[in-house]
């Protein structure tokens, strides 16, 4: 048995290569391991948002995440700053395919639950250099995606629109780590062929065996702003209810948030 | 560890000075607030109430603790008002130094009920601006005045019961005291007086007979909703009173709450590409079942229909046509004494159009609200600025258009006002 083993893994190391991946099977486990990890997950976000003469503004907040099924996800975003939004919640239910997210905003000081129109996913998130996409995932099937190098660490992908009037962007290159399939860097390519936003995982931890983003970097190169986020206490698989995403427990925070 | 408490607790240093915060987190209690400074003026120049509109500071203090247990809220407002000529501390009008805002325990007895009991902010429906099955109080005054868009809500004392059975959640709320309205009076809006047919100001505030006994004239108000593939279904009911007094007695000649029954409907969710609602109420004036009396309301349907959508980034449209509709509409015209008869079905448009700037701290938004039948309307243009994560400055207007005196809005011509305000949280 054991001489059979040793005769096999020679074989299997030089097959090796040649199970290089698809760059379909790339960007779904890239897309799977950043958005995706677990049944379930929770971060503290601190954001740091610099504008351009370097006054920078804070937002804290956690989020919930469950999974669905096909790719169906509902988040639970608790904002605890700056004083203004404190205690106000952001819910929404994402739909597998292209049926348009269902967002709401819980106002505690008028206890309303106010229904939010879909928006352009490229709007910015809560006014810093992240956008919803970055934050809830870019459909993969709005993009073709292409093999462009492999480097000894990296894939790296560009994507290009298939809809290039939708979006501000031309294309945007992406290097995946060939171990972990976790993206580590973004940068987009406007309609002239130039730089001018990037996103970067600066810090990446293992935790409960995931490969976790615990800092990000969004730059926009032209406004000469950035915004960084740091995650902390995350954890996945906490098993969290279904009912959590629900008017019940925007009226009445889960104990997960705090 | 200890770095992360030592970091908590700056954070809690920064927030509301040191030491003593440090105890109230160990009681698990957060402390937090603003303080608001607010002007306005009136254009019109009338005599009947004053040039001020609005001039006043105001602190609002909010302690709340979530524990796994219960919850508990208490926000309450210490206001100095400039204006306001009676000064007497009035627990349920708001009147005076304070204006408690909230203080309720939320508590889950059951697995699938949760409670929550005192004073409390309640909301439904799916209006903007326009409340239907909505029947808790509001507080148009605050509003008109150009007061914080929070304080048209105005607190209930109440008991709110929530069952969350699988197939729908059930909201039953008891007030054991009627609370009305906090209702458009003379003091600080000059208004159009049915009795006088006139416009009065302060000095001829109206006499108003409130039911006010303790579980007798009580209210009560029903929710059954439910989520259907992302759209939101909901079944109401109200018992009641009118919520302004919009009766009168014709022995004593005061204003009077004449009681109500209300049920109602709604439904919203996506449609191509933004955000659609539909509601509907049946108000059954209990006072008046044969809409022959003329100091009481007929019974009426109400509509309401509405859109959003967002039409560029960070730039939302949205828009409403609301219908109420008389009963009995005949005997009403035989029975009116004399003065100016209703419309059987009266109607009005909104509009609202909001766009954010500047990394979404600067927001830009306009509603308006005209109505065909009584040629009146109503405009709400605002600005405000986040100039730091603490800071807020807010600047608008409240004007009242009309071609009568004696309609809805072309009544509050007079009280047409431009204000500012600075506010700092923490």
């Amino acid at each position: 048995m054991n001489s059979r083993l040793a005769f096999l893994l020679p074989l299997l190391a030089l097959a090796l290569p040649a199970a290089e991946p698809t760059v379909d099977e790339i960007v779904q486990k890239a897309n799977q391991v950043s958005y995706y990890a677990g049944k379930d997950g929770r971060a503290e976000v601190e954001m740091t948002i610099k504008d351009d003469k370097g006054g920078t503004r804070v937002r804290k907040f956690v989020i919930l995440r469950l999974n669905g099924e096909d790719g169906a996800q509902k988040f639970y975003v608790y904002f605890k700053e700056p004083a203004d939004v404190r205690s106000m919640a952001y819910l929404v239910w994402k739909y597998a395919g292209d049926k348009d997210d269902d967002r709401w905003l819980w106002l505690p000081a008028l206890n309303l639950k106010k229904r939010i129109a879909p928006g352009d996913k490229r709007t910015s998130f809560v006014g810093s250099d992240f956008l919803y996409e970055d934050v809830s995932g870019r459909n993969l099937a709005e993009d073709t995606h292409e093999l462009k190098e492999t480097t000894d660490q990296f894939y790296v992908i560009r994507n290009t629109p298939k809809k290039p009037d939708t979006v501000e962007f031309s294309y945007f290159l992406v290097w995946i780590d060939r171990e972990t399939f976790l993206p580590r860097k973004a940068e987009y390519y406007d309609k002239n062929d130039k730089l001018y936003r990037t996103v970067e995982a600066t810090k990446v931890e293992t935790i409960q065996g995931y490969p976790t983003v615990v800092e990000s970097v969004a730059s926009d190169l032209r406004a000469g702003t950035s915004t960084t986020n740091a995650f902390s206490g995350v954890e996945y698989d906490l098993g969290l209810n279904d009912n959590i995403f629900t008017e019940r427990f925007l009226r009445r925070p889960p104990r997960e948030i705090r | 560890m200890i770095r992360r408490i030592a970091c908590c607790l700056a954070i809690l240093g920064l927030v509301a000075g040191a030491g003593e915060e440090s105890l109230l987190d160990r009681l698990g209690i957060s402390l937090h607030g603003f303080a608001d400074v607010r002007g306005g003026v009136r254009t019109s120049g009338t005599d009947l109430v004053s040039d001020g509109s609005v001039l006043e500071g105001r602190l609002q203090l909010e302690a709340n603790h979530q524990g796994d247990i219960f919850t508990l809220q208490l926000r309450t407002d210490f206001l100095y008002d400039a204006l306001a000529e009676d000064h007497n501390f009035d627990l349920e009008t708001g009147s005076g130094v304070m204006d408690l805002r909230e203080a309720y325990v939320l508590f889950s007895p059951l697995d699938f009920m949760d409670v929550k009991v005192g004073r409390q902010i309640l909301t439904w429906g799916t209006g903007d601006l326009v409340f239907l099955n909505d029947l808790f109080p509001k507080d148009w005054q605050a509003f008109f005045l150009g007061r914080d868009q929070e304080y048209l809500k105005a607190p209930s004392d109440a008991l709110l019961v929530s069952l969350f059975p699988e197939f729908a959640n059930i909201d039953l709320v008891f007030v054991p005291q009627f609370d009305p309205d906090r209702y458009v009076r003379g003091e600080r809006l000059a208004f159009w007086n049915p009795g006088l047919q006139r416009v009065v100001g302060r000095d001829d505030a109206i006499d108003v007979e409130t039911p006010d006994a303790w579980f007798r004239d009580v209210e009560v108000a029903l929710r059954v909703s439910r989520t259907v593939g992302g759209v939101e279904l909901a079944a109401y009911g109200y018992s009641g009173y009118w919520k302004s007094p919009e009766g009168s007695d014709p022995l004593t000649g005061k204003a009077v709450f004449p009681r109500l029954n209300v049920w109602g409907g709604s439904a919203r969710g996506a449609v191509a590409g933004g955000i659609a609602n539909a509601e509907f109420a049946y108000y059954d004036s209990r006072d008046d079942a044969n809409g022959d009396d003329p100091f009481t309301p007929n019974s009426q349907w109400r509509f309401l229909l509405g859109y959003e959508r967002e039409l560029a980034r960070d730039f939302t449209f949205a828009c409403q046509y609301y219908a109420e509709w008389m009963q009995d509409y005949a005997a009403y015209e035989r029975a009116l004494p004399m003065g100016i008869a209703q419309d059987e079905l009266r109607h009005y448009v909104t509009v609202r159009l909001t766009k954010l700037l500047m990394n979404q701290n600067l927001t830009l938004s306009f509603f308006a609200r005209y109505s065909p039948n009584d040629d009146d309307a109503y405009l709400r243009p605002t600005v405000s600025y986040k100039i730091s994560d603490n800071w807020l400055a807010t600047a608008g207007a409240n004007v009242f258009l009309g071609s009568q005196d004696y309609t809805f809005l072309g009544q509050f011509q007079d009280n047409t006002n431009v204000y500012a305000a600075l506010r700092y949280s923490f």
